[in-house]
C-alpha cells in the first residue's frame, strides 16, 4: 500500500494555515476517504461537510489541488503523488472552519426566486421530450462548485448583483418546464444580474452532474431577457397586449 | 450554565428528508407555526439519494393497477407482520400525494401518452415506480426544498437535536446545538415530528450516510416511547463491492427492474434456485440470502459478490435510465456497466423497525410525539418493498403534519413548561468529553461497533452469534461512557460522534435483543437456528422495545386484528 500526503487546510474566520498528514493510498481512495481517516487517526476535530458519500448530495465541495471538485468523487490515483495535495474549502464563500465554508447566500437568494406556477386548466400531460430540458437542470445537487469558480462571485464578489450560475439554471429549470407560466424575465435582467455573465464557460467546466450551464440555460435565458427588452417589436406587442 | 438561544413553535419537526419536509408544509398549512431542524444543510437529507422511484398506483402503465394490489404486495412483502391499517392508508394515498409533488413542479419521466411513467420494481406485481432516471430521491427533495421555503416553514439547518423535553407525560421541547459555532439552543414546542430516518452508520457496509445514527429512536426510546419490530434491518442485495472506498455504496434496484441478471462466477443464473417465478425481481431478503449464499459456497465474483448485468440493453438505454448508476461504476470503479457486469453484495439498507404510532395520526405513544418515515415502524413488517419507503414519507409525512398540528392547536401557548433540571442534565452530558482528562477516541469505538453488528447481527443470526453481540455492544456502552475529545466546541465531528454513539449503541442493542428473541426467520430476519416461519407463537406479534426505570425492556404485543374484507385482498381478491 502506498501513502500520499495531503496538505488540509486548517483554520477559521481569524486565519488558519495548511497541514500536512500522510494516508494510506488504496485501489480507488477518494480524497474525502483521506479525510476520514485523518478525522480517526489524527485530528478528531478536522471538519469537513459530506453525506452521501456517493457523489449525489453535493456536500462535499473543496479545491482540490486548487481545481474546485467533490470530495468524494476524486481519486487520489488521478492525481500527481510525487508532490503533496492541496486541499481548501471553497474561496467564494466565508469560511467556518477548516473546509466548511458558510454558503447560506446561496439558500437566501435561491427563495427570492418565485416558484412553479401552473395554468388552473391543465390536464398534466408532458411529453418526454419537453420536460427533458429542464430535466436537465433539475440533476443539480447544489455543490456550488460552479458558483465557486465564476469570477463574478469569486473576483468581483457581485453577491449584491448576480445570483450565479447555480441560480441562472434554477430560473431556467422554472422557465422551461413546459406548464411553468410565471414570468422570471424582470427579475433575470434585474435582481439576479444575467448581464454580468460573459460566457466564460468556468462553471460549466466544474459541474461535477455536467449540465450545459451556459449553453443550455444561460445563453437561452439571456436571449429570452434580450427579446423582451431589447427588440423593439417585441416590446410594442407586449405594450399594445397590455403586459 | 452559559446563556442560550430559545425559539417557540407550536410543532418543530426534526428532520428535513421527504417526510419531515412534508409534515412540515402540512403543518404549516394547517396553520401552525413549524420549526425545520436538520443535522447537515437543506437538501442533503438521505432521501436525496434514493434512486429507483416512488411506488404509487397510478396505472398509467398497468392500467390494471389499483390501491388494493399494492395493499396486497405490501403486506406480502412484509411477511404479514404489517400495521394493516398504514398499509391500507399508504397504498389509497400514495397516488394522491406522488401528483401532488408534480402540482408543486417536480418533474417525472412520461409515458409516451404524456403520464408520469412507471417501472417494475422487486414484489410489486404491476409497472408501479413513478421515477425520474435513477435520480428520484433527488426530484423529490428538491421539489418539497422549493415548496417548503415558500410556505413560511422556518429552517434550522446545521442544527442536531440532543435531547426531546417533556412536562409530565406530554412533549414540551427539544434540546440540541448549533454546529457552527457549538453552541446549545432550545425550542419551545407543543408537539414533535421525529423524521429523523433510519441507523445504517452501526454497521460497516451500509449504503446509508453519516446521518443514520438513529438518533431519532434513540430520542423517542429516551422519550419514553415504544419502539418495534427493530430485528428488522434490511439488507439490500445489490451494494458495490470494488473498490473497498465504495464498498457498501448502494446499486439501485431499477438494474434489475430494467432487466438486470444475476450471475456467479460459473456464469449461473442461480435465482433460478431461489425464486424461479419472480427470479431477479425476488423481494430483497430473497435476493440478499441467495447472493450471501452463492458466494459462502464459494462461487462468488474475484471480489466476493455477485455479477449484475445490464449490458445486453445496449449502451444508449443503460445510460438513458441508469445515468447515475453509468457514472458511479465508471468514476468509482472504472467498469463501463454498458460492456461489462457490475459486482454486487449485500450492504446495510434500511430498517424497517422503528417507533410505533397510531396509524391515523402517526402519534406515538407519547403524547406530543409523532413520528414518520423511516423513523417510524410498523408500516413496511418484516421486509419493505423498493419504492414503498419513498411514498410512505409522503403519505405519513402529511398525515403526522396534521396530526401534530391538530395536537398543538389544543394547548394554549406558554401552557407547557420546561424544567431547568432537564436542561443541566443535558448540557452537562454534552460537556462530559471535553471535561474528561482520560477517556477513549470515539472514531475509534464506533469502528468497533460497526465490526461488531456486521459480525454477530448480520445478514445471517445465530442465537451464539447474537448473544455474543449483546456481551459485545454492553462492553461498548461501558467504554462510550468515558470518551474525550479535542478541539474547540466549533464544527466538531469528533464531539457529534460522541452523542451519535450514544444513539447507536442504544439502537443497536435494541436490534440484537430483539433478533436474539424472535425464534423463527421472517423476512429480513434470517435465524439460521431457526430457519423456518413461525407462523403461531411469532406470526401474531411484534418485538416492543421501551424504556423502564432506566433500562432497556423487552417484550411482545398482539398484532392488530386485519377486517375480513382486507383479509381476502391479502388472499388474493384484488382484482
Ligand atoms: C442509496 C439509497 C437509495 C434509495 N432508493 C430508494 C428508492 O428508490 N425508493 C424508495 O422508496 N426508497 C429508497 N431508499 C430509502 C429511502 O431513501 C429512505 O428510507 C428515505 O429517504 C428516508 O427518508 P426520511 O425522510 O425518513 O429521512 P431522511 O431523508 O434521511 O432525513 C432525515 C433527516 O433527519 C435529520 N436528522 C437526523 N437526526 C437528527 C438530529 N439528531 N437532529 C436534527 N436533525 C436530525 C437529518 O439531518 C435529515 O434531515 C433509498 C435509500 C438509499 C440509502
Ligand atoms: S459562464 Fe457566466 S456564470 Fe458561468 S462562470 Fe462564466 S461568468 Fe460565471
Ligand atoms: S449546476 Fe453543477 S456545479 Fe453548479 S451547483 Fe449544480 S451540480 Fe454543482
Ligand atoms: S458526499 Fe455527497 S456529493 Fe460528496
Amino acid at each position: 500500500m502506498s501513502v500520499a500526503k495531503l496538505r488540509i487546510y486548517r483554520g477559521d474566520s481569524d486565519g488558519g494555515q495548511e497541514v500536512e498528514y500522510e494516508v494510506p493510498v488504496e485501489e480507488g481512495t477518494v480524497v474525502l476517504d483521506a479525510i476520514h481517516f485523518v478525522q480517526a487517526n489524527y485530528d478528531g476535530d478536522l471538519a469537513v461537510r459530506w453525506n452521501c458519500k456517493a457523489g449525489k448530495c453535493g456536500s462535499c465541495s473543496a479545491e482540490i489541488n486548487g481545481m474546485p471538485k467533490l470530495t468524494c468523487k476524486t481519486r487520489l490515483d488521478t492525481l500527481p503523488l510525487d508532490k503533496p495535495i492541496t486541499v481548501h474549502p471553497l474561496k467564494t464563500f466565508p469560511i467556518i472552519k477548516d473546509l466548511v465554508t458558510d454558503v447560506s447566500w446561496n439558500y437566501e437568494v435561491r427563495k427570492k426566486i418565485p416558484p412553479f406556477k401552473y395554468p388552473e386548466d391543465t390536464d398534466w400531460k408532458m411529453q418526454q421530450v419537453d420536460v427533458e430540458r429542464s430535466q436537465e437542470f433539475r440533476k443539480c445537487i447544489e455543490c456550488y462548485l460552479c458558483q465557486d469558480v465564476c469570477h463574478v462571485l469569486r473576483n468581483h464578489n457581485k453577491k449584491n448583483e448576480f445570483f450565479g450560475p447555480r441560480m441562472m439554471i434554477k430560473i431556467a429549470e422554472l422557465e422551461m418546464h413546459p406548464l411553468d407560466i410565471e414570468d422570471r424575465k424582470e427579475m433575470l435582467r434585474e435582481a439576479a444580474g444575467i448581464g454580468y455573465c460573459n460566457i466564460t464557460k468556468c462553471c460549466t467546466d466544474v459541474c461535477p452532474e455536467s449540465i450545459h450551464i451556459t449553453d443550455n440555460a444561460i445563453i437561452p435565458l439571456k436571449e429570452r431577457v434580450a427579446d423582451t427588452y431589447f427588440d423593439p417589436l417585441q416590446w410594442i406587442i407586449a405594450k399594445v397586449k397590455g403586459s | 450554565m452559559e446563556r442560550f438561544e430559545t425559539h417557540t413553535h407550536d410543532v418543530i419537526v426534526i428532520g428535513a428528508g421527504g417526510a419531515g419536509l412534508r409534515a412540515a408544509i402540512e403543518a404549516s398549512a394547517q396553520g401552525a407555526s413549524v420549526g425545520l431542524v436538520c443535522k447537515s444543510l437543506l437538501g442533503k437529507a438521505h432521501t436525496v439519494m434514493a434512486e429507483g422511484g416512488v411506488a404509487a398506483s397510478l396505472g398509467n402503465v398497468d392500467s390494471k393497477d389499483n390501491w388494493k394490489t399494492h395493499f396486497h404486495d405490501t403486506m406480502h412483502g412484509g411477511k404479514m407482520l404489517n400495521n394493516w391499517r398504514m398499509a391500507q392508508l399508504h397504498a389509497q394515498e400514495a397516488p394522491e400525494r406522488v401528483r401532488e409533488l408534480e402540482h408543486w413542479g417536480a418533474l417525472f419521466d412520461r409515458t409516451k401518452e404524456g403520464d408520469i411513467n412507471q417501472r417494475a420494481f422487486g414484489g410489486h406485481t404491476w409497472k408501479r415506480l413513478a421515477h425520474v432516471g435513477d435520480r428520484t430521491g433527488l426530484e423529490m427533495i428538491r421539489t418539497l426544498q422549493d415548496r417548503g421555503i415558500h410556505t413560511g416553514v422556518d429552517v434550522y439547518m446545521e442544527c442536531t437535536i440532543t435531547h426531546i423535553l417533556k412536562d409530565g407525560d406530554r412533549i414540551s421541547g427539544a434540546f440540541g446545538y448549533w454546529r457552527e459555532s457549538g453552541r446549545f439552543v432550545l425550542f419551545n414546542a407543543k408537539s414533535i415530528i421525529l423524521a429523523t430516518g433510519g441507523i445504517g452508520k452501526s454497521y460497516k457496509v451500509t449504503s446509508n450516510s453519516w446521518e443514520y445514527t438513529g438518533d431519532g429512536h434513540a430520542l423517542a426510546y429516551e422519550a419514553g416511547a415504544d419502539l418495534i419490530d427493530m430485528e428488522f434491518v434490511q439488507f439490500h442485495p445489490t451494494g458495490m463491492v470494488w473498490p473497498p472506498s465504495v464498498k457498501g455504496i448502494l446499486v439501485t434496484e431499477a438494474v434489475r427492474g430494467e432487466g438486470g441478471i444475476l450471475t456467479n462466477r460459473n456464469g449461473e443464473r442461480f435465482m433460478e434456485k431461489y425464486d424461479p417465478e419472480r427470479m431477479e425481481l425476488s423481494t430483497r431478503d430473497v435476493v440478499a440470502r441467495s447472493i450471501y449464499t452463492e458466494v459462502q459456497e464459494g462461487r462468488g465474483s474475484p471480489h466476493g459478490g455477485a455479477f449484475l448485468d445490464i449490458s445486453h440493453r445496449g449502451a444508449e438505454y443503460v445510460k438513458k435510465k441508469l445515468p447515475s448508476m453509468y457514472h458511479q461504476f465508471m468514476e468509482f470503479a472504472e467498469i463501463d456497466i454498458t460492456k461489462e457486469p457490475m459486482e454486487v453484495y449485500p450492504t446495510t439498507h434500511y430498517i424497517m423497525g422503528g417507533v410505533r404510532v397510531d396509524a391515523e395520526t402517526a402519534q406515538t405513544t407519547v403524547r406530543g410525539l409523532f413520528a414518520c418515515g423511516e423513523v417510524a415502524g410498523g408500516m413496511h413488517g418484516a421486509n419493505r418493498l423498493g419504492g414503498n419507503s419513498l411514498s410512505d414519507l409522503l403519505v405519513f409525512g402529511k398525515r403526522s403534519g396534521t396530526g401534530a398540528a391538530d395536537y398543538a392547536s389544543k394547548i394554549k401557548d406558554n401552557e407547557l413548561k420546561i424544567n431547568d433540571i432537564d436542561i443541566e442534565g443535558a448540557v452537562k452530558e454534552m460537556l462530559t468529553p471535553y471535561e474528561n482528562a482520560e477517556g477513549e477516541n470515539p472514531y475509534t469505538i464506533h469502528q468497533a461497533l460497526q465490526e461488531a453488528m456486521g459480525d454477530f447481527v448480520g445478514v445471517f443470526r445465530t442465537k451464539d452469534k447474537l448473544h455474543e453481540g449483546i456481551e459485545e455492544i454492553n462492553i461498548l456502552k461501558e467504554r462510550a461512557s468515558q470518551l474525550k475529545i479535542e478541539g474547540s466546541r466549533m464544527f466538531n465531528p469528533g464531539w457529534h460522534l460522541c452523542k451519535d454513539l450514544k444513539s447507536m449503541l442504544i439502537v443497536s442493542e435494541a436490534i440484537a435483543r430483539c433478533a436474539h428473541q424472535r425464534e423463527e426467520s421472517r423476512g429480513a430476519h434470517s435465524r439460521v437456528d431457526f430457519p423456518q416461519y413461525n407462523d403461531e407463537k411469532w406470526g401474531t406479534v411484534n418485538s416492543v422495545i421501551s424504556k423502564d426505570n432506566g433500562d432497556m425492556k423487552l417484550s411482545t404485543s398482539p398484532l392488530h386484528q386485519m377486517p375480513e374484507e382486507l383479509k381476502r385482498i391479502v388472499e388474493g381478491g384484488y382484482e
